[in-house]
């Protein structure tokens, strides 16, 4: 969804705007005046769009590293590149508060039951990010031990190239996640990937207050 | 680094107080390796940890090794450090391929030196080397379910195979 701003007048403009919103409370404005005047100062949108630009604009990643990307991830959050100018500064420590797994580094097969784990416990709706070669592919560690693409897994959103990749790149993914959350409907990732009737069922393995 | 003479000496003496633990010696690069007989290893390293004018009494590493076409086909090599004199003694013990799927087996040295515990471990989880007396022997890298014993020579690096330019003509038209 795309923000215009009003074309910003002068004092004048403001003088002018500000008496017609007095005849409107009055109840004086009517016709093409009052016409205008709503064009001028309301914005219309639907609920599930400004959901989504909320949404986006407050992807709060979960304090998870993986590897040396990590270093490159944590780097982000800085003074020098400050994600917290597109609202995705807060590392969550938790799971449950967390909007957005961040996968930095290499996913080993011990780590993989782990990172689903993880990912199984974060809230609705929740996004992934691959950052670097590794997470996507195995990378230059394409050896026994590691899943080669962490999307084997888990369902990836975006997939950041490099190794590591800088922290403009990383930042480059939020982005083109945001537009992404943006410009879909709003629908959890078994839906966005097809997953539906995967769900695991019966009985959790410890039974909930035990 | 005890010199070539330094060497045959401890060799000798140990030797002389653990019958039949010498395979051997070898200087090489200013490294003086001792061989020992696999069956007294533990023997041999409480020699020269104990023994007061060697007391190498730190084990700074412990790791394995695969020589597949040759026989006997792994070593263990045990690195032990004087920190008094600064002097390092590089311990190896050869042992046989028993054949049949079965392990190759050696002493644990965990009572000498608690830091072998891990040591160990990992050899065991990397080699398939199995340590009697070990007190957990478990892996301790890979996932406890994992099969095979990745670091060995034949084991297959794994992982999936990676399209570049010298190998694209075997899989023709993959760009499709």
């Amino acid at each position: 969804m795309e923000i215009v701003r009003g074309h910003a007048g002068g004092p004048e403009d403001f003088r002018v705007r500000q008496l017609r919103a007095r005849d409107l409370l009055r109840g004086d404005l009517a016709g093409t005046d009052l016409e205008a005047h709503v064009e001028q100062s309301v914005l219309t949108t639907t609920f599930e769009r400004a959901v989504n630009w909320a949404r986006s604009n407050a992807l709060w990643p979960a304090t998870f590293g993986l590897a040396c990307c990590a270093i490159e991830m944590m780097s982000i959050v800085t003074a020098r590149y400050d994600s917290a100018r597109f609202g995705a500064e807060v590392f969550r420590a938790s799971p449950r508060q967390a909007d957005m797994l961040i996968l930095s580094g290499r996913v080993s097969i011990k780590m993989a039951p782990i990172i689903r784990r993880i990912y199984d416990q974060m809230l609705e709706p929740k996004w992934v990010i691959a950052m670097g070669a590794c997470s996507s592919s195995a990378g230059v560690f394409n050896n026994y031990a590691l899943v080669a693409g962490a999307d084997k897994f888990l369902p990836v959103d975006v997939h950041v190239p490099g190794c590591p990749p800088r922290p403009e790149s990383l930042i480059h993914g939020i982005l083109k996640l945001q537009r992404k959350v943006q410009g879909e409907p709003d629908l959890g990732w078994r839906t966005r990937y097809g997953a539906e009737g995967t769900e695991e069922v019966g009985e959790p393995a410890v039974p909930h207050g035990a | 680094m005890p010199d070539a003479t330094g060497l045959e000496l401890i060799a000798h003496d140990l030797g002389e107080q653990v019958p039949g633990s010498v395979a051997g010696t070898e200087h090489y690069r200013g490294i003086a390796t001792l061989i020992v007989d696999p069956g007294r290893v533990v023997a041999a390293l409480r020699w020269l940890r104990d023994t007061p004018n060697q007391a190498y009494a730190f084990l700074a590493s412990l790791h394995g090794s695969d020589y597949l076409p040759e026989s006997p086909r792994f070593g263990v090599h045990y690195e032990l450090l004087n920190m008094d004199r600064v002097e390092r003694l590089h311990v190896k013990a050869l042992l046989e391929e028993p054949g049949d799927g079965e392990l190759p087996e050696l002493d644990s040295c965990v009572e000498l030196f608690p830091t072998a515990d891990f040591q160990e471990r990992e050899l065991y989880d990397m080699f398939g080397i199995r340590f009697r007396g070990h007190p957990d022997l478990r892996r301790i890298l890979m996932p406890e379910e994992y099969e095979g014993w990745p670091q060995r020579r034949d084991f297959p690096v794994g992982g999936e195979p990676v399209l570049f330019t010298h190998n694209e003509h075997r899989t023709p038209r993959w760009y499709e």
